[in-house]
């Protein structure tokens, strides 16, 4: 079995759903990143079956925020000195900027590529999201993250 | 205070906001006289990709009556926009020459592209299908104009409910005022987007019906609001034929109607009115496009921020 040692200090994004870890690296612009970054694919879950696990060591302040608009399932535990000192429960965001796009034929957006792809929460119970151009909805069944 | 902002949306601005263009638009109106040099030295400048006839002229004639001047273009082949160039870039380039802009453009959302990226204020005048904020002041004086308030009304708005973005924006609008009752008149396939149903009228808990034939509730109505059903907006042609005579209003109709029932319309009308109901003093749809020039007169002032000297 693979194994991924602990971090004394940093970040555990867990119960990603398997195979989103990527795309999560992705939207937190981790690529980029100049820091320890260890993303596990396919870990064993008794919750989800399979899961991904992204650790980021040594840095705490990374906009997080994004996460809870790709998959609410997920969790955030902050560790400091080996513990987990706090477990963050993801809000939806008022907000996304270029993380999905608007389908809509008729938006400006599907002509304008440079645009920002920007969706406002319009209904926090139903998880709403409205491109703030057309006011088409986000429809996560037909449009994959 | 409105001076710098944009009109995107007709939540843009709130009901306070719109009494006070529509108290401007109402001294206008008694004392046009008095306004014709209150924007002396000011450009509007009209960046009209597709085609209007009502609205740009409208627009025109309110900062020319209000002692302003306009420049821009009339239509996307007449700009830059066919070499390529974005609304963004447009805009920026706009802001530097003039001192507010209307804009009209096929895609939905252009007017908030440029707004975003503008120093000057700018006003939607018709996105595609999406949204038309100064028809919907024009139609809010109408009707303010007509009742004397702009509650406690039923509204019958007929025809292409789905495409009609003077409908959306006119729905958008009055939910925010007291006691409005909607009886919305389509197709099946033209009924009023969802954005419309669900986060306005059941949301704000809006007495709204949803029907197909204009006949079968001429009686209830106290503001029939009339839009164009083009045929092919249809899924197939025996639908059409079928609905075709329910959104043309003429005679028979409106003897259905109560006697201080007022029609309106945004126009262009092409036959959904018949032309015999012009004389009827409940055609209200001309005094509709006259107000709204002088509500564009009261948005241009209010938007700059001039006073009357």
């Amino acid at each position: 079995m693979l194994k991924v040692d602990s971090i004394e200090r940093g970040i555990v994004i867990d119960h990603i759903a398997a195979g989103k870890s990527m795309k999560i690296y992705k939207y937190l612009n981790l690529d980029e990143a100049d820091f320890t970054v260890a993303m596990i694919k396919n870990v064993v879950s008794k919750k989800l079956g399979k899961k991904d696990i992204i650790k980021i060591e040594n840095v705490l302040d990374i906009d997080l925020n994004v996460l809870g608009f790709i998959d609410h399932n997920i969790t955030i535990n902050i560790i400091e000195n080996d513990k987990i000192v706090t477990k963050l429960n993801l809000e939806l965001p008022q907000e996304v900027s270029n993380v999905v796009k608007c389908n809509n034929p008729r938006c400006i957006t599907s002509i304008e590529q440079e645009i920002d792809q920007r969706f406002r929460l319009v209904n926090k119970e139903e998880k709403l999201y409205r491109c703030i151009y057309c006011d088409q909805a986000y429809d996560p069944n037909k449009q994959d993250i | 205070m409105l001076k710098g902002r944009h009109l995107i949306d007709p939540m843009d601005l709130t009901v306070e906001e719109l009494e006070s263009v529509f108290e401007l638009a109402d001294k206008i109106i008694e004392n046009p006289g008095e306004y014709t040099e209150v924007c002396k030295g000011k450009l509007l400048s009209t960046c009209f990709y597709e085609p209007s006839t009502r609205t740009r002229l409208s627009f025109e004639a309110a900062m020319l009556r209000l002692g302003g001047q306009v420049l821009g273009f009339s239509s996307a082949e007449n700009s830059s926009a066919a070499k390529g160039e974005s609304v963004r870039d447009t805009m920026m380039t706009i802001a530097s020459y003039a001192d507010i802009c209307a804009m009209r453009h096929p895609k939905e959302g252009a007017p908030k592209v440029a707004a975003l990226n503008s120093t000057i204020p700018v006003i939607n005048g018709g996105d595609g299908g999406h949204q038309h904020p100064t028809q919907t002041l024009a139609d809010l004086l109408t009707i303010r104009a007509l009742r004397g308030k702009l509650t406690d009304f039923t509204i019958g708005i007929c025809g292409d409910l789905k495409f009609g973005r003077t409908v959306h924006s006119l729905i958008k609008a009055l939910s925010r005022y007291e006691n409005i009752k909607f009886v919305l008149i389509s197709p099946e396939e033209l009924k009023i987007p969802d954005y419309i149903r669900e986060e306005i009228l059941i949301k704000k808990g809006m007495g709204f019906q949803e029907i197909e034939r204009l006949e079968d509730v001429m009686s209830e109505l106290d503001i029939l609001y009339m839009t164009r059903v083009q045929k092919e907006r249809f899924f197939n042609e025996a639908d059409y034929v079928r609905l075709k005579d329910s959104y043309i209003l003429d005679k028979d109709k409106m003897s259905m109607a109560k006697q201080d029932m007022a029609v309106l319309h945004p126009l262009p009308r092409v036959n959904e009115i018949s032309v015999e109901i012009d004389s009827d003093p409940r055609a209200a749809y001309f005094k509709q496009a006259k107000y709204g020039m002088f509500v564009r007169m009261a948005l241009i002032m209010k938007l700059l921020g001039v006073e009357k000297c």
